[in-house]
């Protein structure tokens, strides 16, 4: 075995395990730590497979942004968690069966293997790897020229999510004392200021 | 030598956990939404792998494309829960029946 096949089923397999950890672990955020491991050994897969920008976007975008976020909301909310794990012996038999069903019926596709001597003699490649270039600088040659387009559509999606998160969660509350800039900006010295004149040896 | 199949099998037992994930925690949606995350790392590995397998960057397009469709799906999700939770106080799925669905 070869040191990249060695390091693959290192990755294979912490990838692999630590996705089941995510579902079955009983404290959500453990569920959270196990998902940025998951998100951690699939970024090396990516870069196994030579794709390193998408693999440092998976650090950066993923660990860095969305498993924060899960770990604020788990953390922030506070739910009793033990109650909401009750149902797990009662749909464990389904599960499992639907689990094992798929699994197998998706290595029957891949162990076939029928279609992985034609694809490449189907069509030529839209977006060729163009030779000696790096990974980042070639996807940033068609992203910014051929998909610019979709490449905008996704930062007006990202916008309409954030304004979206923002609208559901702000909430104005009315039981805090706020700033009132009109009732500031009306008040005047003679309002606000009231001259007092202190005998000595006395207080007011 | 490892090649595409591997990568394959990768994805494939991971997108089967992100299932299994949901068909288990039936109650917990922030593991549903974990799980849901699962499903799309593991769509991403298979575009990422054919990519690479075939030389065509338009799968590593798109892998950016999903990354972006999964990151704001999750802000939105999150966003909904915090939401759901501050008006009934628990995060238990079974409970959504406000709008009578």
């Amino acid at each position: 075995m070869t040191v990249a096949a060695v390091i693959f089923y290192l990755f294979a397999c912490t990838a692999v395990a630590s996705g089941l950890l995510v579902v079955l672990a009983r404290n959500p955020v453990h569920s959270v730590l196990w998902l940025i491991l998951t998100f951690f050994t699939s970024a090396g897969l990516f870069i196994m497979m030579g794709a390193e920008f998408v693999a440092l976007l998976l650090v950066i975008v993923y660990v860095g942004a969305v498993a924060v976020l899960f770990l604020f909301v788990v953390m922030m909310l506070d739910v009793d968690f033990a109650e909401l794990k009750q149902g797990i012996a009662k749909h464990m038999p389904i599960a499992l069966l639907v689990g094992v069903v798929l699994v197998m019926e998706l290595m029957l596709i891949i162990g076939s293997g029928l279609w992985a001597g034609q694809t490449e003699v189907v069509r030529e490649g839209l977006s060729p790897t163009p030779e000696g270039v790096e990974n980042t600088v070639a996807l940033g040659q068609i992203i910014y020229t051929r998909y610019i387009y979709l490449f905008q559509a996704s930062g007006l999606i990202l916008f309409v999510a954030m304004v979206g998160a923002i609208v559901l969660t702000l909430r104005h509350r009315v039981d805090v004392k706020r700033q009132n800039v009109i009732t500031q900006m009306h008040r005047d010295p003679a309002q606000a200021v009231v001259m007092k004149d202190v005998k000595p040896g006395q207080g007011i | 030598m490892i090649g595409l199949e591997h990568y394959l099998t990768v994805a494939a037992l991971l997108f089967v956990t992100g299932i299994f994930g949901i068909f288990i925690n039936r109650k917990n949606i922030i593991v549903i939404l974990m799980s849901i995350e699962l499903m799309l790392l593991a769509v991403n590995i298979n575009m990422v792998a054919f990519s690479t397998h075939m030389g065509d960057l338009v799968g590593q397009v798109f892998t950016l494309f999903i990354l972006t469709v999964a990151a704001a799906e999750a802000a939105i999700g999150l966003a909904i829960l915090v939401c759901f939770f501050r008006n009934r106080g628990t995060i238990a799925v079974e409970d959504v029946n406000v709008m009578k669905g």
